[in-house]
């Protein structure tokens, strides 16, 4: 098997997963029927995108593993998701600010991805990019909203950046497998995407009226299998099916 | 007005909808004809929203990828469903947070099957297959109303619940073809689920209040009886192709009458959820009113957003 390119599969399909995962959690919650529509709008662009991604892997791994095998059978230290995307729906602020933050780099790394040497990858990047565009609008204009609009929602979108930031710089870690597959022009080199990012987050939070953080502390792991304490929970739910009724169709 | 013109008003009010002509918003109509609308369109747009509770339940713990998405499918079109329907409500002369408030404050009601439990995955192919297959019986003859907006909305929204319906009727199918396990949780679903069912489709005909202007005003156009039994008469063929069994050991065809004959209906149980004391009643308007009080903070400030760019736009062409 590509192990590489498998795992390479897994890191950036599991972003959408469980971002998607926790937008699920929202549905029928939101703040409005408008915004709780474009929340599961989301989750569904989300989890649709996944699927073509585990269906890949499920084909590279060749060991009659099924997309759905891959998405919910592993374990906690298996998922290479970042960090920034397996943190709570808290406060509306916050789930705008987690998507925000990740939509403005999954979209430069879809952009990224088109070029890829892998046919297969950069179809799903070009498939995806018209919705992840979506998402990143609906993101910004939000951030806009809350940090331009009542006192009350400036501070709350504030405090829910300040509280994420320290999951960005791990989006532009290159993993090993990520290394590998950069040198066979298959994966996106994102460490050559970090300069672009904050300059595009930034201009868009000045524009909002939000400070950008100065801390320079960053956490990472999740790109290694090693989360936050959030994640196994997060899976007890994903898993909940697959595990409680193991080898049935759905 | 004198009461004469009002009367000629009124004739010619009801003869339009006799001659099936639709009324539309900024028409003249009887002020209980707009009254009845209001409260039969929010109704129904609650019941769209309370809805999404529980099956939005199962979204995290789907069993897998393809069902998770087609649920996420789902519940956004009945967020969608809301959506058309409060905006029909709208064009009667009420806004939509007045609607909200009524339901916040339990004087508006929503459909009393919401308030049962999703207690296993099997729960989402039975509220598919029967609760949304118990809406189409309702709105397929909606679809004709004299109301011109809810006429057209619910053109629109029947033609998803019919998708829906598919949709719970394939999650059964696929547990009934499964393990012994799987089997099991599908005729649990369905013993939970049918009798609420059927009294989703309303008191029996002596105790119901509204049916007769109603049915003038074509919001009705078959009874709560005939409308249970159609909808009795379609199902049980459906449960045997499933290998199931419906949870009444009164049904049984009646040759003369072409329909089935089916067991007595616990009434108290449905004035019990109707008054706001069913399993979930508690749990789903916390839901409903938890988000729109956090919402608020928000809502405000895409308000005040709107105001400032509102603001920046005059002082640019000042
Ligand atoms: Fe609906
Ligand atoms: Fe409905
Ligand atoms: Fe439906």
């Amino acid at each position: 098997m590509k192990e590489n390119l498998y795992q390479y599969i897994l890191g950036i399909a599991d972003n959408s997963l469980i971002l998607g995962q926790r937008l699920g959690e929202l549905c029928g919650h939101g703040p409005s029927l408008e915004t709780d529509i474009a929340c599961t709008n989301i989750s569904l662009d989300l989890l649709g995108q996944v699927r073509n991604y585990y269906q890949y892997a499920a084909k590279i791994a060749n060991d009659g593993r099924t997309e759905d095998d891959i998405a919910m059978l592993r374990n906690e230290r298996e998922y290479l998701n970042v960090l920034l995307v397996e943190q709570p729906n808290t406060d509306f602020g916050y789930i705008i600010a987690r998507q925000f933050l990740f939509d403005v780099y999954h979209l430069m790394f879809l952009n990224e991805l088109q070029k890829s040497n892998d046919l297969t990858l950069s179809a799903i990047a070009t498939k995806s990019i018209k919705e992840v565009s979506y998402h990143q609008r609906f993101s910004s204009d939000w951030i806009k909203r809350l940090g331009d609009g009542t006192e009350e929602s400036r501070s709350r979108i504030q405090s829910a950046i300040d509280e994420l930031w320290t999951y960005t710089d791990e989006l532009f870690h290159l993993t090993e497998a990520d290394e590998v597959m950069v040198s066979e022009g298959i994966g996106v080199d994102v460490t050559k995407l970090k300069e672009h990012y904050y300059k595009k987050v930034n201009d868009i939070l000045e524009e909002a009226t939000i400070q950008v953080p100065e801390s320079k502390y960053f956490q990472k792991g999740g790109k290694k299998g090693i989360h936050t304490e959030h994640m196994g929970y997060i899976l007890t739910d994903l898993q909940y099916m697959q595990r409680t009724y193991p080898n049935m169709e759905w | 007005m004198s009461e004469e013109q009002i009367k000629n008003l009124e004739e010619q009010f009801e003869a339009r909808i006799a001659r099936d002509e639709k009324i539309e918003p900024k028409d003249w109509m009887p002020e209980k004809y707009r009254q009845t609308h209001i409260r039969q369109i929010s109704q129904h747009a609650h019941s769209e929203i309370v809805g999404m509770l529980p099956e939005g339940n199962w979204i995290t713990r789907a069993p897998s990828l393809r069902r998770k998405v087609a649920l996420l499918a789902k519940v956004q079109d009945e967020a969608g469903h809301g959506l058309y329907l409060y905006s029909a409500c709208e064009t009667l002369g009420i806004s939509r947070d007045v609607l909200y408030e009524q339901l916040h404050s339990g004087k508006a009601k929503y459909s009393s099957i919401f308030n049962y439990p999703t207690v296993t995955w099997a729960d989402m192919g039975a509220i598919g297959w029967l609760v949304d297959g118990a809406a189409i019986i309702n709105q397929v003859p909606l679809c004709s109303t004299s109301f011109g907006p809810y006429a057209r909305a619910m053109v629109r929204v029947c033609k998803e619940e019919s998708f829906h319906q598919r949709q719970g009727y394939e999650i059964m199918l696929k547990l009934c073809n499964g393990t012994p396990e799987q089997k099991e949780m599908a005729q649990d679903a369905l013993n939970r689920w049918w009798w609420p069912s059927l009294m989703m489709l309303g008191p029996t005909d002596d105790a119901s209040v509204h049916t007769e202007q109603s049915m003038k005003w074509k919001l009705k156009r078959k009874t709560n009886d005939e409308l249970r039994q159609q909808f009795i008469d379609q199902t049980v063929p459906q449960a045997d192709i499933l290998g199931l069994t419906i949870p009444d050991p009164d049904l049984k065809w009646n040759e003369e009458r072409g329909s089935y004959d089916f067991g007595e209906i616990d009434w108290d149980e449905f004035w019990q959820v109707v008054k706001g004391h069913g399993p979930c009643n508690k749990e789903r308007m916390k839901a409903r009113v938890g988000a729109w009080e956090r919402g608020e903070w928000v809502r405000d400030a895409a308000m005040a957003y709107a105001e400032k760019q509102q603001e920046r736009k005059e002082k640019q062409a000042v």
